[in-house]
């Protein structure tokens, strides 16, 4: 959205806008200063040199290759059954109307706006009382829980600004429940999930406090790097992984918001 | 002789809501039927019912003789206009118009000529390759009609199809439609609110009132021999007389339309309904005055050119006895 005004604003407010940026970003910059400097130890300002081999450390070290390993397959196991699930929901709640609708919908939102570390008591304790040990898979029920919503909420929010009789239309014209969704509302919905899909893969990522309550013994790559705070060695291998995460986390994000930017064109306005 | 369309005591009900009460109707093949009613009275269930969209609660219906209770849309020979016209957003119109033909199996050639065969029937020849977004009203709608017929449907419907058009293009597209039914000899159905187009265009009239019909007949005869108040009234706003006031007139109580442009002025006084002028208009081919006549109020409507009373005038009104049509509403 662009102003028609072209004044500039006042000097004032201008530095209480970089100040307020720096505030932010700053940080940011340090996890990656630190992430070549000589010490090992604690971290120093300014460090006393400027090396690459935390690179290589880090490279070396299977046990950030197996956090990350887990990390991965998680994310992507979790946004693959949040993608079905949620779409699957917003379909039902955006397109029919059913006792206990608006309900659903706010179950279905309620793990993202609850603190994480309720999802994560509640779950534990279902867990043992169910007597379900912790795996792999205890892990990505976790994770469902919060990546549904953002599939959910992307794609229903496309599905409301999808006109109805699209699918009325699709099936009048001879295609069946399959077809209509392959051709019709696929195309319509495909970017909004793919935005969802993306914000979903990028949460369970970087997820600590319900992973904390439902992995047990396993180490996904926050939960590693948690940990390798606590020691005071080889330190700036969790910043090089850090610098790894804000990457893999911030590029999906970005690619989510210009394939999401340019699907303004509503679907079904055709009046 | 089959039927096109054939409901039999078909009701469809929502909640206590009877959108559709007990319908009984038989659309013949090659006729242009519309279904005329204002909004809620059940007419665009009744066709959502003929696409396969809502099933019946009760009653059957069948579509050429077979019964179309439980089977989806997507296995009806029937193709819908619809009131939004629908098209695919995401799909050029040479694409929109071919869907019906690709979820069919024909080949990607033989549906591009048959979708631009369509196009051109409907009078929009290499408009192919454009989003539907980058047509006007009248073209989308056009577009709409080709990507129903290149499915050679069986029966058309059309609901509401020029309710979005400006008046000009209505008035065009009302006698296109005409000349397309004509030429294909399809079943057309389609769904109105205006009483006008109804009459104009189709070859049989359903008159539709809270979820029943009051009365389906050819244009002529809903509009000369209108059965109940409710159709004198809705089709061309007729004079509705009480059945106390036509007894005064012509011996029967019973109630009575009376066109309104069948009342005259009379040329002497004393003679016919004595009454005052409350309101005139004038309608540019036609003038409109209202005459309180003891009460009762009458709307006439007379050629423009002849005199017209002023406002407040005492005037008498005539009209031939014929005219006054008994209807079979009880007292």
């Amino acid at each position: 959205m662009r102003s028609d005004r072209h004044q500039s604003a006042p000097l004032g407010l201008k530095i209480a806008a970089a100040a307020g940026l720096l505030f932010l970003h700053l940080p940011i910059l340090l996890i990656f200063v630190y992430a070549f400097t000589m010490e090992e130890k604690s971290y120093q300002w300014p460090p006393p040199g400027l090396t690459t081999q935390w690179l290589a450390v880090a490279w070396n070290r299977p046990d950030v290759w197996s956090a990350l390993g887990l990390s991965v397959k998680v994310a992507a196991v979790s946004t693959a059954i949040a993608m079905v699930l949620g779409t699957l929901c917003a379909a039902a709640v955006s397109q029919t109307k059913f006792f206990g609708r608006e309900v659903i919908s706010l179950l279905v939102i309620l793990p993202i706006a609850l603190p994480g570390i309720i999802t994560g008591i509640a779950l534990r304790s279902a867990f043992s009382l169910a007597e379900i040990p912790f795996s792999f898979w205890t892990i990505i029920l976790g994770h469902a829980t919060f990546c549904v919503v953002v599939v959910y909420n992307n794609a229903v929010a496309r599905f409301r600004r999808t006109s109805g009789s699209l699918i009325e239309a699709s099936m009048d014209l001879g295609a069946d429940g399959f077809q209509t969704f392959r051709y019709v509302i696929l195309p319509n919905i495909g970017t909004a999930l793919l935005a969802g899909g993306m914000l979903a893969f990028a949460l369970s990522f970087d997820e600590v406090i319900v992973t904390t309550f439902t992995a047990g013994q396993q180490q996904t790559l926050p939960i590693w790097m948690l940990e390798e705070l606590v020691r005071p060695r080889q330190r700036p291998v969790t910043n090089v992984v850090a610098m790894v995460v804000v990457l893999v986390t911030f590029l999906p994000i970005l690619a989510a918001y210009y394939l999401t930017r340019d699907g303004d064109q509503v679907a079904g306005s055709g009046k | 002789m089959t039927t096109a369309v054939s409901f039999e005591k078909v009701s469809r009900h929502f909640g206590a809501v009877r959108a559709v009460d007990a319908v009984d109707l038989d659309i013949r093949p090659g006729e242009f039927f519309a279904m005329l009613g204002p909004s809620g009275s059940g007419k665009t269930t009744c066709l959502r019912l003929i696409a396969g969209f809502e099933q019946p609660t009760a009653g059957s219906i069948s579509i050429f003789g077979e019964r179309a209770e439980g089977v989806p849309p997507y296995r009806r020979n029937v193709n819908t206009v619809f009131q939004d016209y629908a098209l695919f957003p995401h799909l050029n119109v040479l694409d929109n118009v071919a869907y019906g033909l690709m979820v069919k199996g024909v080949g990607r050639t033989e549906r591009a000529k048959q979708a631009e065969d369509a196009l051109k029937l409907v009078q929009l020849p290499g408009y192919g390759a454009r989003r539907p977004s980058q047509l006007s009203g009248g073209q989308r709608q056009r577009v709409a009609l080709a990507r129903a017929l290149v499915n050679k449907p069986r029966v058309l419907l059309l609901d509401e199809p020029l309710g979005a058009l400006d008046l000009k293009l209505r008035e065009n597209m009302q006698e296109e439609l005409k000349l397309l039914q004509r030429a294909l000899g399809i079943t057309f159905v389609f769904v109105t609110h205006d009483q006008g187009e109804a009459l104009s265009m189709a070859d049989r009239v359903a008159v539709f009132n809270d979820g029943r019909i009051m009365q389906i007949g050819t244009p002529q005869d809903i509009y000369e021999r209108p059965q109940t108040r409710f159709v004198a009234d809705f089709v061309g706003s007729s004079n509705v007389l009480s059945p106390d006031f036509v007894a005064r007139y012509s011996g029967k109580r019973r109630w009575a339309s009376l066109r309104p442009e069948k009342i005259r002025l009379a040329e002497k006084a004393g003679q016919g309904v004595a009454g005052t002028v409350r309101a005139r208009s004038f309608l540019g081919a036609t003038n409109r005055f209202t005459v309180d006549a003891e009460g009762t109020r009458l709307h006439v409507i007379t050629p423009a050119g002849q005199p017209v009373p002023e406002d407040g005038a005492d005037v008498s009104l005539v009209w031939l006895p014929a005219d006054l049509h008994l209807m079979d509403e009880p007292a």
